[in-house]
């Protein structure tokens, strides 16, 4: 009797899924179907009022989407999870359905600019505050917590600068609040850190990047760890209390580890609509059974990417925390022994119009606004995905005008570094 | 609601208010575990004419007390609290280290008793001396060895075609972080003590033989923790008793099976509470 469950990689290409009933189909099917047929009437109502297990509608589940949902609970070692159309929508999701008018988050300044986006302005608008911190400083995550504080966020590696959060030492300031933590790990996917092993609550993903690493599809996926103790806390009425959109249900009644997926799908998916198509599910899931291979090599080229430019005269600064230099390096030895995956940024020394030559002499490197694709791409935050973030805010994040942000794919590493050889050589003669 | 005197005991009532005009359903989890196992069993049913007490045991999630240190003194504590309860004739549900329980409650119910449901049951229930061991000294790895051996086999624990409660869900993730919850919540102490008792048990023969309403033995084919082979025994000391083996099912039955399990239940309760 093995006292070991299938193993991470075995998981990343089985969890979820077997073989299809109807026709014996290895592989996962499309699912392409707005609705589910009921069995009797009996069975319409069950499902309706939770009290069986089944699809109804697309947009609340999908088969094709609970295999991608189940795979990522099972990677993540969570109790479940919820997909969304977007990485956005998954953050936006778990804010919902903490939270309304009045709540607070404590966020890690070293964000997505899109998240930043979302705290900073639009949230506000609906009367959810957010106090943004160096994730580095573990005082200003206790300080900025308020009576009305209900999430503190950050991300694994914080973009672009690669600030590795410390996600014991910020759990435990979260859990002595009596609020989760959720953190973005988008940069490492599950492969190179599972947070819930650290104490994280809350995990998401942009499913676009890494987990789908083909730069085909765009979604989102959110898991719960099933740790927080949601009635404990006492903080979250959303989940310990009655709720009038679902005839008085007390989610953490329903379940104990999962009350907020339940709320999550029934309230979240119901009426907010932002769910995952079977076909992106489908593309996700495809590259999802290569994570660990794609990763492994993701890391390895990045590493080897970053030796090169780190000897580099035309090279001011790096940020990669496997260097000895780097603040956090210590840290990602501790965290992310298997690596600080492939993203990173470094600062070209020179003028705006040397960072413009570099981009454009590229021909391997993909100048356009993603990470995590099998193919290597490169951007400029500064006038792109931070576009509207504060200069003081840019500063504190670590962003300058030079600064580029390579994503590191799987291509050869002698075509990568010739590459980069080449672009780093314009950049010098307009220098 | 909270049932009896203190200490008293959880019990949800399947998100319907409890009505002790109605034939009654108690279901009984085991090992650190709570009421939440029944999920897709208990809300049904409770909607479907029966009142409901799906129980956390004495010292469990919101039960209140101490977690008691044999089967009889569970069944001792809860007895006279479903005798408070209600008057109706009950059916008896227990899974596991609760199957052991319903039948000492039955012995102590006598005529209330309508019927017992035994899921996962094997007598005697033991246990063995390397889990007893980490129950004690490395309780994170014993309810990681246990959420395995809870399962059906390799990947067909995270494989269910309809995961539970719904589409999205680890199975076996809710199974570690129940267990995990309840230590937590209720003390580090529970898993031994539920454990050790569980191994005790010496009644389950006496207590089958006594018997006096029918009972079902719902057994998964795939049970790593109690194969349907090591319920025979309890069985066949039953007066009336019939099986039934769910393909490709482990331990965690209400879970990886949940419709399978409802709809023995529901022809099951149907028979022997005579609801419609």
């Amino acid at each position: 009797m093995s006292a070991e469950f299938p193993r991470f990689d075995t998981l990343s290409l089985h969890a979820g899924q077997a073989p299809d009933p109807a026709t014996g189909a290895r592989a996962v099917p499309i699912y392409a179907s707005s609705s589910f047929v009921f069995e009797d009437s009996d069975h319409a109502a069950a499902l309706f009022n939770m009290e069986r297990a089944g699809h109804v509608y697309s947009r609340i589940s999908n088969p094709t989407v609970a295999v991608f949902e189940e795979r990522m609970a099972a990677l993540e070692r969570g109790v479940g999870a919820v997909a969304t159309a977007s990485g956005q929508a998954a953050l936006h999701l778990a804010i919902a359905t903490l939270m309304g008018a009045g709540g607070h988050i404590v966020a890690s300044r070293s964000l997505y600019g899109g998240s930043h986006n979302l705290l900073a302005y639009t949230l506000a608008r609906f009367g959810i505050a957010t106090t943004f911190v160096d994730p580095r400083e573990l005082g200003q995550w206790r300080e900025a917590i308020r009576p009305e504080t209900r999430l503190l966020y950050g991300e694994t590696l914080g973009n672009p600068g690669l600030d590795v959060l410390d996600i014991p030492a910020v759990a435990s300031i979260a859990h002595e609040a009596g609020v989760p933590l959720m953190v973005d790990s988008t940069f490492t996917t599950p492969w190179l850190v599972q947070p819930f092993e650290h104490g994280a609550d809350l995990v998401y993903h942009s499913a676009t990047k890494f987990l789908g690493g083909h730069g085909t599809a765009i979604g989102g996926v959110l898991v719960d760890g099933g740790a927080f103790d949601w009635e404990a806390s006492g903080l979250f009425p959303t989940l310990t209390e009655p709720y009038a959109g679902f005839h008085g249900m007390v989610f953490a009644e329903e379940s104990t580890v999962a009350p907020f997926l339940l709320r999550a799908r029934r309230e979240g998916l119901r009426d907010f609509g932002a769910c995952m198509s079977p076909h992106t599910a489908f593309l996700l899931l495809q590259g999802l059974e290569t994570l660990p291979l794609r990763m492994a090599r993701h890391v390895d080229n990045a590493r080897k990417v970053v030796a090169f430019l780190a000897d580099h005269p035309q090279v001011a600064a790096i940020a990669w925390p496997e260097l000895p230099s780097h603040p956090d390096h210590a840290l990602a030895r501790r965290l992310l022994p298997r690596g600080c995956g492939a993203v990173f940024s470094f600062d070209l020394a020179g003028s705006r119009a040397a960072g413009r030559a570099f981009v454009e002499t590229l021909r391997v490197f993909s100048h356009l606004a993603n990470v995590g694709d099998a193919k290597s791409l490169v951007i400029h935050p500064a006038s792109t995905t931070h576009f509207r973030v504060p200069d003081e805010d840019l500063a504190r994040a670590g962003i300058t005008q030079g600064t580029i942000r390579l994503s590191v794919g799987l291509e050869d590493i002698d075509d990568l570094l010739e590459d980069l050889a080449r672009a780093l050589k314009a950049a010098a003669k307009v220098n | 609601m909270l049932i009896g005197s203190a200490p008293r005991l959880y019990a949800y009532t399947g998100g319907k208010t409890f009505d002790a005009r109605l034939p009654a359903i108690v279901f009984i989890h085991g090992a650190q575990l709570d009421h939440s196992v029944w999920i897709l069993q208990s809300r049904y049913l409770a909607h479907h004419g029966y009142a409901v007490l799906a129980l956390d045991l004495p010292g469990h999630g919101r039960s209140e007390g101490e977690a008691l240190a044999s089967v009889e003194a569970m069944a001792d504590a809860i007895a006279p609290r479903l005798a408070a309860a209600t008057g109706q004739p009950l059916l008896l549900v227990g899974h596991s280290m609760g199957s052991l329980i319903s039948l000492e409650l039955a012995r102590r119910l006598g005529p209330r008793v309508a019927g017992v449901a035994l899921l996962g049951t094997a007598f005697p229930m033991k246990v063995s001396d390397a889990l007893l061991t980490a129950t004690r000294e490395a309780p994170d790895a014993a309810i990681e060895m246990i959420d395995v051996w809870s399962h059906a086999p390799s990947i067909a624990a995270f494989n269910r075609p309809l995961s539970s409660p719904g589409p999205g869900f680890s199975i076996p993730g809710q199974g570690r972080a129940l267990m995990r919850h309840i230590a937590r919540r209720n003390g580090a102490s529970v898993l031994a003590t539920d454990f050790a008792a569980c191994n005790a048990y010496a009644g389950g023969l006496e207590a089958a033989a006594a018997l006096r309403c029918p009972a079902l033995f719902l057994l998964g084919a795939s049970d790593q923790m109690t194969p349907p082979r090591a319920a025979r025994a309890l069985r066949e000391a039953c007066p009336e008793a019939t099986e039934i083996v769910v393909p490709g099912s482990g331990h965690a039955l209400m879970s990886e099976a949940a419709g399978p399990v409802l709809e023995a239940l529901k022809h099951f309760a149907a028979r022997v509470l005579r609801v419609a």
